[in-house]
């Protein structure tokens, strides 16, 4: 039996890298609050990922809980933020986005489901205030048993 | 002049790309974000008198999550399980009830003039809610439009609601249009 030709082989690996290149999306934002997401069955996927701004709230992880405690906090982008900055947030976030896509704005919260309604709640104020209706609530998907 | 250049050896370029291809098979992260979509209403107009109370009590469906993360429904203590079923209750009010919603006479296209109702969810939570339980009853609340749609079109179409083609899924939006309010911020447990 003669060897098998090895000589395509780096092709077909070739094709497999770049599909993963181009597939791979590279966390942008480190977290500095650690966010479990609760589940929900009745999850829609979340489109245009460019339209998408984030906001995280959850407790400081390990190391910054030294410096900021374990109380829920917000983050936005790289950085710990208080409630006020949302609406400075959501319009940088709208400014980056070209005119026609402007009103499709959509914000994604990723809370801890630890967290306690209040912080989420005064959130959602500042969001309606910025007129950045648009929002998911984030949640990993369940089977429904 | 010009030398011969000996060939390449290009026996390790299978090597280099594996190399590469595993760096990226660790680091790709191919999960897509899910989440429950919702429109926050829009925030009132300070320079407009509010309607007082333009919804009828009967076309209101409260669900009140207190602090200690129970649920009162409609001024009933009710466990989570049976949420989804109150809601289908009051959703589609089969029996016309009269602390049950109205219904008006709509158009919509594959189903001809069909009663809808006018119900409206209205959800409201404490500051000290957990957000576990509040995402927990919003689920229960989707779903419990979510079924009622699938049994539409499942009846309507014979098939889900998922697959169903675009008309048709605006058509079943219209029949069971989803209302979920959440309601102004108010502390429901007492007061500060």
């Amino acid at each position: 039996m003669p060897a098998i030709s090895t000589a395509s082989l780096p092709d077909i690996v070739f094709m497999l890298l770049f599909f993963f290149m181009v597939s791979t999306t590279m966390r942008e934002t480190t977290l500095f609050v650690s966010v479990k997401l609760p589940e929900a069955t009745e999850v829609v996927k979340l489109e245009k990922k460019s339209l998408v701004s984030y906001i995280y709230i959850g407790p400081p992880t390990r190391t910054y809980s030294v410096t900021y405690g374990t109380e829920p906090r917000i983050q936005l982008n790289d950085s710990f933020k208080s409630l006020d900055d949302i609406r400075d947030f959501i319009s940088s976030e709208r400014d980056a986005l070209s005119e026609s896509d402007r009103n499709q704005l959509t914000t994604s919260l990723k809370v801890d489901e630890n967290t306690r309604m209040g912080i989420v709640t005064d959130v959602k104020q500042e969001l309606r205030k910025a007129s950045a209706l648009k929002i998911n609530y984030s949640s990993r998907k369940m089977v429904p048993n | 002049m010009a030398r011969p250049v000996g060939e390449i050896n290009a026996s390790s370029m299978a090597d280099i790309a594996f190399l590469l291809l595993i760096f990226f098979l660790v680091t790709t992260t191919m999960n897509v974000d899910t989440g429950l979509a919702r429109m926050l209403p829009p925030m009132p107009d300070p320079t407009v008198q509010q309607d007082q109370q333009d919804v009828k009590q009967r076309n209101i469906f409260t669900v009140l999550v207190s602090k200690s993360d129970r649920l009162l429904v409609e001024d009933e203590m009710l466990d989570v399980s049976q949420l989804r079923e109150k809601a289908r209750e009051f959703i589609l009010n089969t029996e016309d009830k009269e602390n049950l919603p109205e219904k008006d006479i709509v158009d919509v296209p594959f189903f001809g003039s069909v009663p809808v109702t006018k119900g409206v969810i209205s959800l409201r939570n404490d500051r000290g809610t957990s957000y576990k339980m509040y995402m927990f009853v919003q689920n229960e609340l989707v779903a419990a439009y979510n079924e009622l749609r699938n049994e539409a079109a499942r009846a309507k179409f014979g098939k889900l609601y998922d697959d169903c083609s675009e008309e048709q899924q605006d058509a079943i939006k219209k029949l069971y249009p989803q209302r979920i309010s959440e309601a102004e911020p108010k502390n429901v447990g007492g007061p500060k």
